[in-house]
Order: C-alpha cells, then sequence, then structure tokens
C-alpha cells in the first residue's frame, strides 16, 4: 500500500460559513495539514474573516486573530515577536489574506514585514477580487474581467498586478505559487516554507464560484485550466530572489476554454478574447526568459 | 539615579524600566527623540526586546497588538498625525482587550502643519477606550510608564500617556530615573492567562452577532470603570515605592476659593504660580489639575468644585462646534449638582505660548465674568 501523501489530519472543520466550491476554503484546509498544529493564523478583513464562523464558534482548530484590514503582515510580525520574547521560536505564524488585503490596501506593511524578512508565511489567497464585499475589482482582477465596480460596460481594462515580482523585489528567502487543483505541490510549497528562515510569500489561486460567476464544482477544474492555459503560471523564487523555478510539465490548454465557464468574463467578444489570450502568451514567454536568464548568471543562484 | 534629561528620553527610560518585551514604533517630531533611544537601549542590551521598525504608525500598533496578543508586553510612541493614522488600530486594542502603552507627545494636527503642542491629537480619541493619563513633568513622563503597564495589565485596557510638545518632550529637568531592578518589585513580568496559545487555540476577534456584541462593549464599560480604583490604588503604591504619588486629579489651594481654574498637561505648573500670585493679593482662587481623562474623575472633580463658587475650564483644544473638550466633561460632572457659572476659555492652540500673564488675564476675567457665555472665549485670538 501506497503512503498517503496528504496527512489526513484535518485541522478544519466542516462547519464553516463559506459558499459551495470556495477555493479559499480548499487552500486553507490543504494549507493547514501542511503546516499542522504548532501554527497560528492571523487574518485580515476578507472573506476568511466570515469563514472561520461567528463568536464563539471557529472552523479551525488552532489559533486565530483576526486584525484589520490592511494589517495581516505586520499584525503577525508582532506575533512572532511576541512568541519569541515568550521563549517561543517554534510556532509558525501565518499571515492569511486575500487579493484585496494583499495587491491593495495591505502592500504597504507587506512590503514593511518583507523588508525586515521577519519570520512569517504571508498566505495571498487569490480569487481576483474584493469577495466579502461582494464582488469589486481589485488590482489582482484579471484584464477583461466583469466586477460590480468594473461593469460589463467598462470592464477591467489594466492587467492584473504582478505581486510576485513585487515579493521577489524584496529579496526574501522563499516565493511560491500554487493552485488548489495541485494539493500536493501546494502542500510540499507550505511545507518547504515552515522550513525556512525569513519571509515566505505564497500566492494560491483560490477560485470563487460566486465571484467568477462559476458552477461551484467547476472550481477545481478553474484552477487547473488556469495553470495549463499559463494565465497563473506555477513557480518559486528562491535564493532571495536570484533563483526562478517554472512549472512546464503540463498539457497546454487555451485561454478560452478557461474563462468559457466563468461569467466574469462572458461579455468579452471574439477578438478581445484574442487580445488578451496574446498577452497571456507573452508573459508566459518573458517569465520563461527570465528564468533561463536568472539560471545563465553564474554565481546567482548561491 | 537623577539625571538631566529630556521628556522624550524620560519616557524611553521610563520603557526601560518596564522590561517590555516588543517595541514597534515610528518617528514623527516632536517625539522622535523616544524612538531614538529606545533603538539605541535595545541595541546595547539595555532592554531585552525587540524593536519592530515598521514603515507607518498604522502599523506600528498593529504590530503591538499581535505582539501583545501573543503575550509580550508592548510599547509605542507617536504625536498627532501619527496618532491619527493608527486610529483604526487604537480601537483594536481595546476591542482585543490588550494591555499596550503608547506615549503620544500632544502635536497640533496639519493643515496648516505645526509641530507644536495641543491637545487635539488625543482628545480625538477620546471615544475609543483608552485610558488617558495627561503628565505634567519629565519625572512624570516616566513613572507613569511602569503605573501604566500595571494598570493595563490589570483591566486589560490600553493605557495612553500624554505630555505636551516642547514643553516636555523637548525640556530638560531632572529627573530620578527608575531602575528595573527596583521596578520588578512594583510591576512584575507580564504573563498573561489570555493569549494566542497553540495548546489552548481559540479564535480571537472574530464575527460576532448582535447577539453577542453589546455584550462586549458593556465589558470595556465596566474595566473602564474598575480602572478608577486601579488607577488610584497603583498611584499610591507607586508612592510606597518610589516616594512620588499620583492620584486622578491634583487640586491646588482649592479648599477656600471663590474661583477654580481647571487645567491640564503643563498650563497646570504655570497656573499654579499664578495662583500662589492671586493668593499673595487676597484673592481666593484655587486650581484643579485633571489628570486622568479616561476614565473621567466624576467624583473628584465635583466633589471639588461643588465647594466652590465660580469653575473657570482651561481647554488646549477645541471640539468645533462645542467649546473645548475638558469643559463639556465638567460640565457634564457638574450636572445637575450645582448651578454656579462654568465658564470655558480657548487657548494656547498650535503652541502659542501661555505664559503666567495669559493664566492671570484669564483669572482676572474669570473673577468679572458672570455667566458662561454661549460662546467660546477665545484667548490671545487676533481678530
Ligand atoms: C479599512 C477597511 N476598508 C474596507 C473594508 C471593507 N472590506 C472588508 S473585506 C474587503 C474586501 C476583501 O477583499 P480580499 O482581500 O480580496 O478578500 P476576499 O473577500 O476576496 O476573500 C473590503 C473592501 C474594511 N474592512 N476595512
Ligand atoms: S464569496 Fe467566494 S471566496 Fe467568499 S466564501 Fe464565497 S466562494 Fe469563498
Ligand atoms: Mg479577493
Amino acid at each position: 500500500m501506497r503512503e498517503a501523501r496528504i496527512p489526513t489530519e484535518e485541522l478544519m472543520g466542516s462547519g464553516h460559513l463559506a459558499c459551495q466550491g470556495c477555493g479559499a476554503t480548499i487552500a486553507m484546509r490543504f494549507a493547514l495539514k501542511a503546516l499542522g498544529r504548532e501554527t497560528i493564523l492571523v487574518i485580515p478583513a476578507c472573506c476568511w474573516a466570515v469563514i472561520d464562523g461567528t463568536f464563539p464558534h471557529s472552523a479551525v482548530d488552532i489559533p486565530i486573530f483576526h486584525t484589520a484590514f490592511e494589517t495581516a503582515a505586520v499584525t503577525a510580525s508582532g506575533v512572532k515577536a511576541g512568541l519569541e520574547m515568550r521563549g517561543d521560536f517554534e510556532t509558525t505564524v501565518v499571515a492569511w489574506a486575500g487579493d484585496g488585503g494583499t495587491f491593495d490596501i495591505g502592500l504597504q506593511a507587506l512590503s514593511g514585514t518583507a523588508e525586515r524578512n521577519d519570520d512569517i508565511i504571508y498566505v495571498c489567497y487569490d480569487n481576483e477580487a474584493y469577495m466579502n464585499t461582494g464582488i469589486q475589482r481589485s488590482s489582482s482582477t484579471p484584464v477583461g474581467s466583469w466586477t460590480t465596480t468594473t461593469p460589463v460596460t467598462n470592464y477591467k481594462k489594466r492587467p492584473k498586478k504582478n505581486m510576485v515580482d513585487i515579493m521577489a523585489a524584496h529579496a526574501i528567502p522563499y516565493i511560491a505559487t500554487a493552485s488548489v487543483a495541485y494539493p500536493e505541490d501546494l502542500i510540499r510549497k507550505f511545507k518547504k516554507a515552515k522550513a525556512i528562515k525569513g519571509t515566505k510569500y505564497i500566492q494560491v489561486l483560490a477560485p470563487c464560484p460566486t465571484g467568477w460567476k462559476l458552477s461551484p464544482e467547476l472550481s477545481i477544474w478553474a484552477a487547473r485550466k488556469a495553470v495549463t492555459s499559463k494565465v497563473y503560471p506555477m513557480l518559486e523564487i528562491t535564493e532571495n530572489g536570484n533563483k526562478l523555478t517554472v512549472w512546464k510539465d503540463f498539457e497546454p490548454t487555451s485561454f478560452k476554454e478557461y474563462i468559457k465557464p466563468q461569467g466574469r468574463f462572458r461579455h468579452l467578444k471574439e477578438n478581445e478574447i484574442e487580445e488578451i489570450a496574446k498577452g497571456v502568451e507573452s508573459s508566459w514567454q518573458r517569465l520563461l526568459a527570465r528564468e533561463k536568464m536568472l539560471a545563465s548568471i553564474p554565481g546567482l543562484d548561491t | 539615579m537623577k539625571k538631566v534629561v529630556m521628556g522624550n528620553h524620560a519616557v524611553s527610560y521610563g520603557v526601560r524600566a518596564s522590561e517590555v518585551k516588543v517595541i514597534s514604533a515610528y518617528p514623527i517630531t516632536p517625539q522622535t527623540h523616544v524612538v531614538e533611544l529606545l533603538s539605541e537601549l535595545v541595541a546595547n542590551g539595555e532592554i531585552d526586546a525587540k524593536f519592530i521598525k515598521v514603515e507607518s504608525e498604522h502599523s506600528a500598533m498593529a504590530a503591538c497588538v499581535g505582539a501583545s496578543a501573543a503575550g509580550s508586553r508592548a510599547f509605542t510612541a507617536t504625536s498627532s498625525q501619527g496618532l491619527l493614522l493608527m486610529t483604526e488600530m487604537l480601537h483594536w486594542a481595546v476591542g482585543a482587550r490588550l494591555p499596550i502603552v503608547l506615549t503620544n507627545v500632544n502635536r497640533a494636527i496639519g493643515p496648516p502643519w505645526s509641530i507644536w503642542t495641543d491637545q487635539n491629537d488625543s482628545l480625538s480619541m477620546r471615544d475609543v477606550g483608552w485610558i488617558q493619563i495627561y503628565c505634567e513633568s519629565n519625572q512624570e513622563t516616566q513613572d507613569a510608564i511602569p503605573q501604566a503597564f500595571k494598570i493595563a495589565e490589570e483591566v486589560n485596557l490600553p493605557v495612553m500617556l500624554v505630555l505636551d510638545a516642547f514643553f516636555l518632550s523637548h525640556t530638560y529637568e531632572i529627573v530620578d530615573l527608575l531602575e528595573t531592578e527596583q521596578v520588578r518589585d512594583f510591576l512584575p513580568p507580564y504573563n498573561p492567562e489570555i493569549k494566542l496559545d497553540t495548546n489552548d487555540p481559540h479564535s480571537f476577534g472574530n464575527l460576532a452577532s448582535p447577539d453577542y456584541y453589546m455584550e462586549l462593549r458593556y465589558m470595556i464599560e465596566e474595566a473602564m470603570n474598575d480602572a478608577r480604583s486601579v488607577i488610584k490604588r497603583v498611584g499610591k503604591e507607586f508612592g510606597e515605592h518610589f516616594g512620588r504619588y499620583y492620584d486622578m486629579v491634583v487640586p491646588y489651594r482649592c479648599d477656600d476659593a471663590d474661583v477654580i481654574l481647571v487645567t491640564s498637561g503643563t498650563v497646570a505648573s504655570t497656573t499654579r504660580a499664578v495662583i500662589d500670585e492671586m493668593r499673595d493679593e487676597g484673592i481666593k482662587i484655587g486650581a484643579l489639575k485633571i489628570r486622568v481623562f479616561r476614565p473621567f474623575p466624576f467624583k473628584e472633580v465635583s466633589d471639588i468644585l461643588c465647594s466652590t463658587k465660580k469653575v473657570a475650564v482651561l481647554d488646549r483644544n477645541i471640539s468645533f462646534g462645542n467649546h473645548g473638550v475638558f469643559y463639556q466633561e465638567v460640565k457634564s460632572a457638574l450636572y445637575g449638582k450645582t448651578d454656579i457659572p462654568i465658564i470655558g476659555y480657548v487657548l494656547g492652540l498650535g503652541g502659542r505660548d501661555v505664559t503666567p500673564k495669559v493664566i492671570r488675564e484669564i483669572a482676572d476675567k474669570a473673577i468679572k465674568d458672570k455667566n458662561p457665555e454661549p460662546y467660546i472665549n477665545w484667548i490671545g485670538v487676533k481678530r
């Protein structure tokens, strides 16, 4: 019999408050399997502030400190410092925020934490909009997307902010993207992050059926197609920003197929889809070129 | 050990004596020296703490919140714009019931830019749920810190200590510096029962329905009320340890006074000099300094003021649309207890000097003024 590759212990209960097929919830479940009980979560305003359940209940079996929207990273820095001053150097402190709390309002505090290289794991579960408040655009919302603040008559025209590059510019020891469609890979990355000292940034693609206007049973499907259509590359950046590893071992699928069941892209015309697909391909090529370029500089990855 | 130090450094030495474990702060004039000296004291090992050098005051308070929730004693210092930027997290510290101590150097708010003193920054935080104590000397700015932690850790509310920009922050005075070993008896190390603990997991601050929220707010108010006796007891205990006693209010020659001037901060010292001068002239006048602003010392204030014939409140702040803040508070303390005139004076905003001459002017005017005017008595305004 083969050993289970995904830990069987469940630190997340079933009585949470998320919608059906919520990627953010799946992300937490797998992340906690990797991190284990000796973990403290810091959660700002976001869907997860609600998913946890209402007082006096909680959907997870580890401590959570709920904090203000823009402070996930630095509150976690404070928790870590507080624990260490009590002699606890073991507990993993995890800031767990949405894309709004990361790409937008929490960017400044996150930059501070990363620049100081405080010893926390920062997780952005990326559902590409402000879902908690009812699907408004964030700077993570992809080009072409509808949200309630980017109506179809004026859909999002600017590309998604490249948060991974911003984090790489901070020369932190570990950066990774993950997708809830690849739980083993996700668990591996969280375990790796747990073992590294300093600021670790993991950005998890977490489809939101409610906000993406996607059937809940297609949540995992979309999380996979986002990767195989090159929209959401799976990568790791190590050696303080000097080594980039992009996962390429997949059968490529089309951008059009990825967006088809998602109501948030339904308004797009053929030519607009083609235009966006071109952008996806060029971002992918740029990424591969950078991977090669970094690898070609001798001594950089040490 | 006695040393001549500036008010800001007295703050840093108070932190050193209080065995603070996590400091997080961001520089702003006129508080900067607090941060600089603390950095030095942490770097040279005189304070065994982590100093999280954040990118903003909002983050400074968030870091303190996190550290305190993890069970460590946390401190920050700020002023004016910095305090305002912190607002959201000041509320967070209260709701999370975290005994953080913050020293705020009173500085006027822009625009126009001003670095000089007035109380509008701290008083705009009056409804947040922080205990607020206004200091009058460099000695007090230091002594207030271990007291503040002792009070905070007993009632689980944060404490804001306030001192005037420049008149204290940058002014050198003799301060009897507290030594950590001396203070340990008075303020034992912080070891809270409730904290973030993986062996006893809880979710702190998650969504509370209307069924619960109000009770949690009621408990904060209860704690605020409990703080009254705790502040008094701690002030007395501090006196027993170090010979310097502190209380909610400080009356001065009030016993037979026909007029009492109500003050706070450094204006209180200047006022006492004027009271002495007027007493020498045979004028029956006294002064009442309000040291603790939150919880407001209703009983102490009304006990003292009900025995006089007229009250003049000196406000180095303005609540636009409704007089000075201390004036409002004193009036509410006296409501239904007396019908003596209570007159409000607004002065010294943006660091305008409040000299003995200015106080004397107000005192003379207060003696003549009959009734509280419907409008604010602006002192020294050029119009
Ligand atoms: C300072 C502040 N501004 C606005 C809000 C309202 N708010 C709460 S959650 C949220 C959006 C969260 O978006 P994201 O971080 O992407 O998480 P998601 O809800 O998508 O999971 C907003 C705008 C708030 N709580 N605090
Ligand atoms: S709105 Fe989206 S992210 Fe939020 S709980 Fe529902 S599915 Fe999850
Ligand atoms: Mg989001």
